[in-house]
């Protein structure tokens, strides 16, 4: 006891004498949980939109302002012909371009109907998309304006018509930061203790004191659990240090139990601590430790459905995501922040990173040897 | 008992192109109480040896033994007893002087206080700079800061892979001190060097080559046992003397050594020599017989 006590005594030691390490730990997730979620907005705003106006009428003037008053487009170019603004799009001034024909208020009063035509940049497939299913609704209002300019309707409407309303539950707002924020402390936390734990073993094989370590009567047990401690607290704090970050600057409480938050992120980051100690087995140089890890974080963040849903991967990469023990903090977070769940609605959840939390550290007690 | 003993010890290392001969059924045996050192070149398999012993390698064949305790079965019991100082500075470079000493103590389960008697002397040296970081000591200070973490824990016999490799001429001769100090008090050292004039500081030495030991015996013995009249030859012309002394008949063996060339002839005549050297127009020239050193019957057993 007094030999582990003593491990881990020395290991804060190093931690709070690496003042960048000690200061990349307080300030990252300070600096990624305020920025990151700004920048990782999915409303699209200001979109580029290019005018072709070829009818220059009431109703395209009426049209056009329908577009710009939404705060979604801004106008940035009007052209006298598609080929004009089609040369705007390639030099990346305008996203979208929307074509009035010619006749356009003509064809619309006297054969009741008329088309436009709307091209979008799709380089950006999701931007296009959305630019696109933007200006649907718009023309759709735009749409329903004119009949009912035009139209006395009739008492009973001929055809039945069903509208739609939606509510957001758990996020009425669809505010997509409730979303991110939960997210991104999720990776924060699997970031100091999976990365941070790996590097600080291998640090000790590139300085060979691990060797010193080897020919002391200290136990496999008390090595171990002498590395995984300090991290262990470290991802914890920086939790801590996330909840707080989201509270101050988002207003983010979560509706669950912080028990329950701190118990399962408890549970993970042993499991994810027990995959550094892994990596660590089979690296032998920081460098090789570092590239490991980027490997897997790179998988990890892309698979973990922070950015990209889950439900809108193929098949096969559906099932990769099962075995991205981030999936689940990320998933827990969110439930736990939006929806309040409790321990009973993640029980499964609870199960599956103990597993991991099994695995890892027995493959890695199994794979760390004192002697070569 | 047998401080060490080891017997027909085999290890070698396999790369995809060649299987490397690290130890070659290496077998002897080191007393209680003696400074028994193993001398060689660089990847002559001294540092495979230490390791082997220290239980961080396993031999492929054979056994060995560190005061009765096999190296295999009793690990455990080996690893409380030795102290092992490898040839890499590894100590925590963050932490210091004070910190790395008490670490040390601390996981081999006993305390500064308990043993400082056994490192005082090398410690006193030491204690000015009780609060330095590790990292930022000079070269012997770091030796002496690894011998201390080594000794810490009253270990009976004590394993130095290179303890002097880097270190300047009055730190090595101090630390040379230090471990007859030692010696006195009882404690066994098994030191590697690749100086051949720390060899004859030990009480044994092992002379290795390629994984081989060529010769095991007291210094003094392995040098009286050289058999052969050896001179110093030096010129104005070192280069074009080395090439005439290598193109003398007569000649056995010629090696550059320092700023004389060192000569042993199969016919011992330094007259005819001098007649030689006269004819191929070297000027000024001397011819002196010395004693041998060990770095002479190195060059000798090596041939």
């Amino acid at each position: 006891m007094r030999t582990l006590i003593f491990l881990l005594r020395k290991e804060f030691l190093q931690i709070f004498r690496n003042k960048l390490i000690l200061r990349i730990i307080f300030v990252m997730p300070i600096m990624q949980l305020i920025l990151l979620p700004f920048a990782a907005n999915y409303e699209m705003k200001n979109i580029l939109l290019s005018i072709v106006d070829k009818d220059h009428s009431e109703y395209s003037r009426k049209l056009i302002n329908e577009f710009t008053s939404t705060g979604y487009f801004k106008l940035t170019n009007v052209s006298s012909s598609y080929d004009k603004a089609l040369k705007v799009i390639e030099d990346d001034k305008a996203d979208l371009i929307i074509e009035i024909p010619q006749g356009f208020e003509r064809d619309l009063i006297r054969d009741n109907q008329t088309k436009i035509m709307i091209s979008a940049n799709a380089i950006n497939g999701q931007t296009s998309g959305l630019a696109v299913s933007y200006s649907n609704a718009i023309i759709r209002d735009f749409n329903n304006d004119v009949r009912t300019e035009w139209i006395q309707q009739p008492r009973l409407n001929p055809q039945p018509i069903v509208e739609i309303t939606s509510s957001n539950w758990f996020n009425p707002k669809m505010n997509y930061k409730y979303f991110i924020v939960p997210g991104v402390l999720a990776l924060l936390v699997t970031l100091v203790g999976f990365i941070l734990t790996s590097l600080n073993i291998v640090k000790e094989k590139e300085a060979g004191t691990i060797e010193q370590l080897n020919v002391s009567p200290i136990k496999k047990y008390q090595f171990i659990l002498g590395k995984l401690i300090p991290f262990w607290v470290l991802g914890m704090f920086v939790l801590s240090l996330g909840f707080a970050v989201s509270f101050i600057v988002y207003g983010i409480f979560p509706e669950g139990s912080f028990i329950i938050g701190y118990l399962f992120a408890g549970i993970y980051l042993i499991a994810i601590l027990g995959f550094g100690l892994l990596t660590s087995t089979f690296a032998e140089t920081q460098q090789q430790a570092m590239f490991i890890a980027y490997f897997f974080m790179m998988i990890f963040v892309l698979l973990g459905g922070l950015f990209a849903p889950i439900e809108n991967m193929p098949d096969w990469a559906q099932y990769l995501t099962y075995v991205n023990p981030v999936r689940y903090l990320i998933e827990v977070m969110r439930m736990l922040v939006l929806k309040g769940s409790g321990f009973w609605d993640l029980r499964y959840y609870f199960l599956i990173v103990s597993a991991f939390a099994l695995f890892f550290n027995g493959l890695a007690i199994l794979n760390y040897r004192k002697t070569t | 008992m047998k401080a060490v003993v080891l017997e027909n010890i085999v290890k070698t290392y396999t790369t995809k192109k060649s299987i490397i001969k690290a130890v070659d059924d290496v077998s002897f045996s080191v007393e209680e109480g003696e400074i028994f050192g193993l001398i060689g070149p660089d990847g002559s398999g001294k540092t495979s040896i230490f390791r082997i012993l220290t239980t961080l390698l396993l031999a492929d064949k054979g056994n060995a033994r560190v005061l009765g305790y096999d190296v295999v079965k009793d690990w455990k019991v080996i690893r409380s007893i030795i102290g092992y100082m490898p040839g890499r500075f590894s100590l925590y470079q963050d932490l210091t002087v004070e910190e790395n000493l008490e670490f040390f103590a601390t996981i081999f389960n006993t305390t500064i206080q308990e043993n400082y008697n056994l490192i005082s002397d090398i410690y006193k040296q030491l204690e000015p700079f009780k609060t330095r970081r590790a990292g930022k000591l000079s070269g012997g200070m770091k030796q002496k800061l690894a011998l201390s973490c080594a000794l810490i824990h009253k270990p009976k016999i004590l394993f130095l892979d290179e303890p002097t490799t880097g270190v300047d001429p009055v730190s090595r001769k101090e630390f040379w001190e230090m471990l007859k100090r030692l010696k006195a008090q009882g404690i066994s050292i098994i030191v590697s060097t690749p100086y051949m004039d720390e060899a004859k500081l030990c009480d044994r030495i092992a002379l290795m080559q390629n994984g081989k030991i060529m010769k095991i015996d007291l210094p003094q013995n392995i040098v009286n046992e050289f058999g052969k009249n050896l001179y110093a030859v030096h010129s104005e012309n070192m280069f074009t003397l080395l090439n005439d002394l290598r193109a003398y008949p007569q000649t056995e063996n010629c090696f550059a050594f320092g700023e004389n060339h060192h000569l042993t002839m199969k016919e011992d005549d330094p007259n005819k020599l001098n007649d030689y050297l006269k004819s191929t127009g070297h000027n000024n020239f001397t011819i002196s017989k010395i004693e041998p050193g060990i770095e002479d019957c190195f060059m000798q057993l090596m041939k």
